[in-house]
């Protein structure tokens, strides 16, 4: 079973969590429309390490998460807000 | 039988004709190069030799022939989709499907099963409807039926799914099929490869040279070729290619798991998907149950599988086939599925001049496999969108215009 550190709840199985994509930067209210259709449908689908946004189901907590995405391992969690430093687990 | 396997056993020299040639070094320059021989990309090369008179061709593989999606895939055919494009354009694919082993003289067991697509809520009963008429108003054989039918069709399955799914119906699609991955590869492999294509394996590509928004060659883990046009039909590894000319899409890689049981008796002769128990199954000419469910829910580029995805599976194939409780499973796998968001697929012409796309195939596209072949084989040759692939291009995101077909398939595939 693979395990997800919620910072919250501690080591949880990840069937408790819901992936909530890659961490991206919104455009400004006043972009042009190309701007806004390319955050709204195109992707970084490359692999690599990537920030995402995870989901706690039970709890309700979403928080990020540094994952490589080729070998699918969590490199550290976090809650927005703080920061990540000395959480490598 | 015992006569092949002895000539197989005295002779020294493989004693049946090779499927392909195993071509040496590469040429330094081509009319056209297609990257990656799966199912996609060996069609489209078949087309452009055989149709369109293209013949300096090369087809370049990272690993081996047919051993991407194309040879992962649980190799269900059908047209039943949602939008006008998508079941016009799997029509013609299915269309195309019926004479290919004999214009390959290459048994593809191909095999017509009828496909239902189970509801188990008064929505999905909606959904099944929606779809039975927007098929029957293109011409695509659908109805909606009732539990009976299902019963009637596979009298071994628990109607009331344990009790807490109950089947109220299902769109039945007569003409959903399913065939031999392997063979429509080397068929399509082998028919390129008579007509000069040239097919290289462990031949990866690395780079691809863009000077002024025209393509002029690729990088190759074999060195450099010079080449105008370039066909990317890479299915879960098309973002690194995309990224290799600077052009964003959509397309986002999650991996699709599959498992077989051990041979049995032939006993299920159609195809069934259930969408609110996440499987779909038929039994291959092997007497295995093929089975699969929905998407890994998250981003991985990889082909790992999972004792999750087996414990779930097995769970709702349960519900559904209570004696199937002391069968047991054989095999277990993964492909890399490159998903849009509307799934549909991308295809056609790009900002990039030279540069054409064959992806965003997903989890739905084996059953295109012929007709991908026909309309990009068409679309590289003479540079114009093939009227059939207008709904799929890249610019769709760009303009908010969606081809919505997630309700046809999601977990059908
Ligand atoms: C488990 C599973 C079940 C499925 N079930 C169905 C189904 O029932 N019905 C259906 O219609 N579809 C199904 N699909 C989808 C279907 O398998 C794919 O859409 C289809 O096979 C894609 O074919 P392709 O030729 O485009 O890609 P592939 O067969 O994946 O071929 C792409 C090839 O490109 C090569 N390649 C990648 N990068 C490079 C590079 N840089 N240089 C050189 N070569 C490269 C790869 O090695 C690969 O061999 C399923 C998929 C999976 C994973």
């Amino acid at each position: 079973m693979k395990l997800l550190n919620c910072p919250v709840n501690g080591s949880r199985p990840v069937s408790e969590f819901a992936y909530g994509g890659e961490v991206r930067a919104m455009p400004p209210a006043d972009c042009t429309d190309p701007q806004w259709a390319d955050y709204v449908f195109h992707r970084s689908g490359i692999p690599g390490v990537k920030v995402e946004w995870w989901y706690h189901i039970a709890s309700g907590t979403w928080f990020y998460a540094e994952r490589d995405v080729s070998l699918d391992r969590i490199l550290r969690t976090w809650l927005p807000g703080e920061s990540p430093e000395g959480e490598i687990r | 039988m015992a006569y092949q396997l002895l000539r197989f056993a005295l002779s020294s020299r493989h004693p049946e004709p090779r499927m392909f040639r195993q071509p040496g070094r590469l040429r330094d320059t081509y009319d056209a190069v297609i990257i990656g021989a799966g199912g996609h990309g060996l069609a489209s090369a078949y087309y452009l030799a055989r149709d369109h008179g293209m013949r300096n061709i090369a087809v370049l593989e990272r690993g081996y022939l047919g051993g991407g999606n194309t040879g992962r895939n649980t190799t269900i055919i059908r047209s039943n989709y949602l939008t006008p494009e998508g079941v016009a354009f799997y029509d013609e694919s299915v269309r195309l499907w019926q004479d290919l082993a004999a214009d390959f003289d290459l048994n593809l067991f191909y095999s017509n099963r009828g496909h239902f697509t189970l509801a188990h809520t008064d929505s999905a009963v909606r959904t099944m409807r929606w779809r039975a008429e927007v098929n029957k108003h293109l011409g695509v054989n659908s109805e909606l039926v009732g539990p009976e039918d299902v019963k009637s069709a596979c009298p071994q399955i628990d109607l009331s799914c344990g009790g807490h799914a109950p089947i109220l119906g299902a769109l039945y699609h007569a003409p959903g099929a399913i065939a031999r991955h392997d063979a429509v590869a080397w068929g399509y492999g082998r028919g390129a490869d008579q007509r000069g294509v040239e097919i290289h394996q462990q031949t990866e590509v690395t780079g691809i040279d863009v000077e002024g928004g025209k393509v002029k060659g690729v990088n190759t883990s074999r060195g450099y070729i010079s080449t105008p046009k370039v066909l990317c039909a890479v299915a879960g590894f098309t973002p690194r290619v995309t990224h290799m000319v600077g052009l964003r899409t959509p397309i986002f890689i999650h991996p699709l798991q599959a498992m077989v049981t051990e041979p049995m008796k032939p006993w299920l002769d159609t195809i069934l998907v259930s969408g609110s128990l996440h499987i779909y199954v038929s039994q291959s000419a092997r007497g295995e149950l093929v089975m699969g469910a929905s998407l890994d829910p998250y981003e991985l580029h990889s082909t790992r599988s999972t004792l999750d995805f087996v414990e779930g599976l097995a769970a709702h194939m349960l519900d559904m086939f209570p004696f199937l409780s002391h069968a047991r499973i054989n095999r277990q796998w993964a492909g890399m599925a490159d998903m849009t968001p509307d799934f549909a697929p991308i295809m056609g012409k790009t900002p990039v001049e030279g540069f054409y796309l064959d992806a965003g195939w997903g989890t739905w596209g084996f059953k295109a496999t012929p007709v991908c072949g026909k309309t990009m084989s068409y679309t590289v040759a003479n540079d114009r969108n093939h009227p059939l692939i207008e709904g799929f291009g890249l610019a769709r995101f760009e303009n908010y215009q969606l081809t919505g077909e997630k309700g046809a398939a999601s977990v059908g595939h």
